[in-house]
């Protein structure tokens, strides 16, 4: 499988991803020929699917692929706050040990969401995705506060936009329990840059229904994209 | 087994068993196709998500019956920050708050009322009959257990935070009676996050004020208002998400903390557990 990157369409092969990409199908093809108790439908049909996709990492379908798809941002979130709180500057910009200690709560929360959905995918999970933070102002305040506002806004419209596509029960409950983290995560953010700001009419719809605005898959990945160098191919996502 | 027996002998009993799961059924005969090399005991589980969404279109009156609660939830919401932010009962305990937190305050208040006329709307449009509930209605000592929540603002505010970790897991706990209903569900995990917004800010004011308790929940009832909330945080002190202890998952350094894996995991109420937790805030 090759990995482009979205610098210049080089080809270029991602150390980590594609081993364990390859590894994941070649124990599934194992395991289905031992005829043991780990293949599941969807892992058959996501097996299928993926001969015909090799243009990036595959999120699958149907359920699986929902779960990798919030596999995905969880990556990204996890990955952001441990680069904020692992910075040299993050107790000169937050100086405050309450935000220090808030900040910090937040990375172990996206680290744990992270670790969580990758146990809960087990073999079925996308590989460690590689992330580009250069557009991001990590030595101000002001750009962290304000990365970290567009990615929990954008986890929190992700979940409610993905809620309907998922079958089984359980699974909605996961994300349910969830997204109202990544919501009190926005919430705090917000206030941070402005007080009252935390059902800004950017996200929420404050003038008639006070109904949170949900995005697509579509959108957030055009949205989340701009952060991940790994190619993601989430063409068979379910859309109904 | 035989899948496409059970299917049949499903049929006999259900007409509409094929239309419901189709495309469903192509991917059986995939799997069936691929023949005996796939685990049979992998199976069960196969089937079980395909009759979960075979069967989980909803009634419409369900869908009108988990909506009406929702109502009545965010009547007491609603009716709560109207009594707080107009009603002369409650002029001291409105003294107590600053003009930023006022503003904020205002700002839930007009999103918990627009939830009501929002799901009034739908409710209607389901061809139900909306509940309805007006300002007589409640009793927002709690039957005597909050005796100060017209005269403090710290009570005030703390009964409000209980109010909105109440509302976010009662919410949750709806979402899978609307499994795979793109209106209904999107609409409900819509101010279902709103909720879980309000509730952020709520311990943050309350935070400011000086009460050790963060934006997120953490273990069981962390509100320092006594056990008289108890019921609104019971088994928010949960590790175990399904098959995952999440205290065993690794952190950035260790384990996740038993802290970090209750707060990074709402946890959902049922509906007789939240009527039990509102019940005395009704008159």
């Amino acid at each position: 499988m090759e990995i482009f990157t979205k610098k210049g369409d080089q080809l270029l092969t991602s150390p980590e991803a594609e081993p364990s990409q390859r590894m994941q199908r070649r124990q599934f093809l194992r395991y289905a020929g031992a005829g043991t108790a780990a293949v599941g439908l969807l892992a058959a049909e996501a097996c299928k699917k993926d001969r015909n996709s090799y243009t990036g990492v595959y999120l699958g379908s149907g359920d699986i692929g929902i779960l990798n798809y919030a596999y995905a941002l969880e990556q990204l979130e996890a990955a952001f706050y441990i680069q904020v709180v692992g910075n040299t500057n993050f107790k000169t910009i937050f100086p405050s040990t309450s935000e220090q200690n808030l900040f910090t709560d937040i990375r172990d929360h996206e680290v744990a969401h992270r670790e969580f959905f990758k146990a809960a995918l087990g073999t079925s999970a996308i590989p460690a995705l590689q992330v580009n933070f250069t557009s991001i102002d990590f030595t101000t305040r002001a750009g962290v506060l304000a990365a970290s506002k567009s990615f929990e806004d954008l986890g929190v419209s992700a979940y409610n936009g993905a809620g309907y596509l998922i079958q089984n029960p359980d699974y909605l409950t996961f994300a349910g329990k969830i997204v109202s983290v990544e919501a009190r995560h926005a919430a705090y953010i917000r206030d941070l840059i402005a007080p009252n700001s935390f059902v800004g009419s950017d996200v929420v719809d404050i003038a008639s229904t006070g109904k949170e605005m949900e995005r697509t898959p579509a959108q957030v990945l055009a949205i989340a994209g701009t952060y991940i160098t790994t190619k993601i191919n989430a063409d068979d996502l379910p859309t109904s | 087994m035989d899948l496409l027996n059970i299917i049949e002998e499903i049929e006999k009993v259900d007409p509409e068993f094929q239309e419901k799961i189709s495309p469903r059924r192509a991917a059986i005969k995939n799997i069936t196709s691929f023949g005996s090399k796939v685990a049979v005991a992998a199976l069960p589980f196969a089937l079980g998500s395909l009759f979960k969404k075979a069967y989980a279109q909803q009634s419409t009156s369900a869908i009108v019956g988990v909506l009406n609660y929702a109502l009545q939830l965010e009547f007491l919401e609603a009716n709560f920050y109207n009594a707080g932010l107009t009603s002369t009962t409650f002029a001291t305990m409105k003294a107590g708050l600053s003009a930023s937190e006022l503003a904020g305050l205002t700002l839930i208040q007009t999103d918990e009322n627009n939830h009501v006329k929002y799901l009034q709307g739908v409710i209607t449009q389901l061809g139900g009959t909306p509940v309805n509930f007006t300002a007589a209605n409640f009793d927002f000592t709690a039957k005597g257990t909050f005796p100060m929540v017209y005269t403090s603002s710290d009570i005030w505010l703390a009964v409000a935070e209980t109010f909105e970790d109440t509302g976010v897991r009662a919410y949750k706990g709806q979402a899978t009676a609307l499994l795979r209903n793109k209106t209904v569900l999107t609409a409900a995990l819509n101010i279902h996050s709103v909720e879980a917004r309000h509730a952020s800010h709520l311990r943050m004011l309350r935070r400011a004020r000086g009460v050790s308790i963060k934006p997120w929940i953490t273990g069981a009832n962390d509100t320092g208002i006594g056990t008289s909330v108890n019921a609104s945080y019971a088994g928010e002190d949960n590790v175990v998400q399904g098959p995952v202890t999440i205290t065993n998952l690794p952190g950035v350094s260790g384990n996740t903390s038993v802290n970090a894996a209750t707060e990074a995991f709402d946890e959902p109420l049922t509906m007789p557990q939240v009527v039990q937790i509102v019940t005395p805030f009704f008159k």
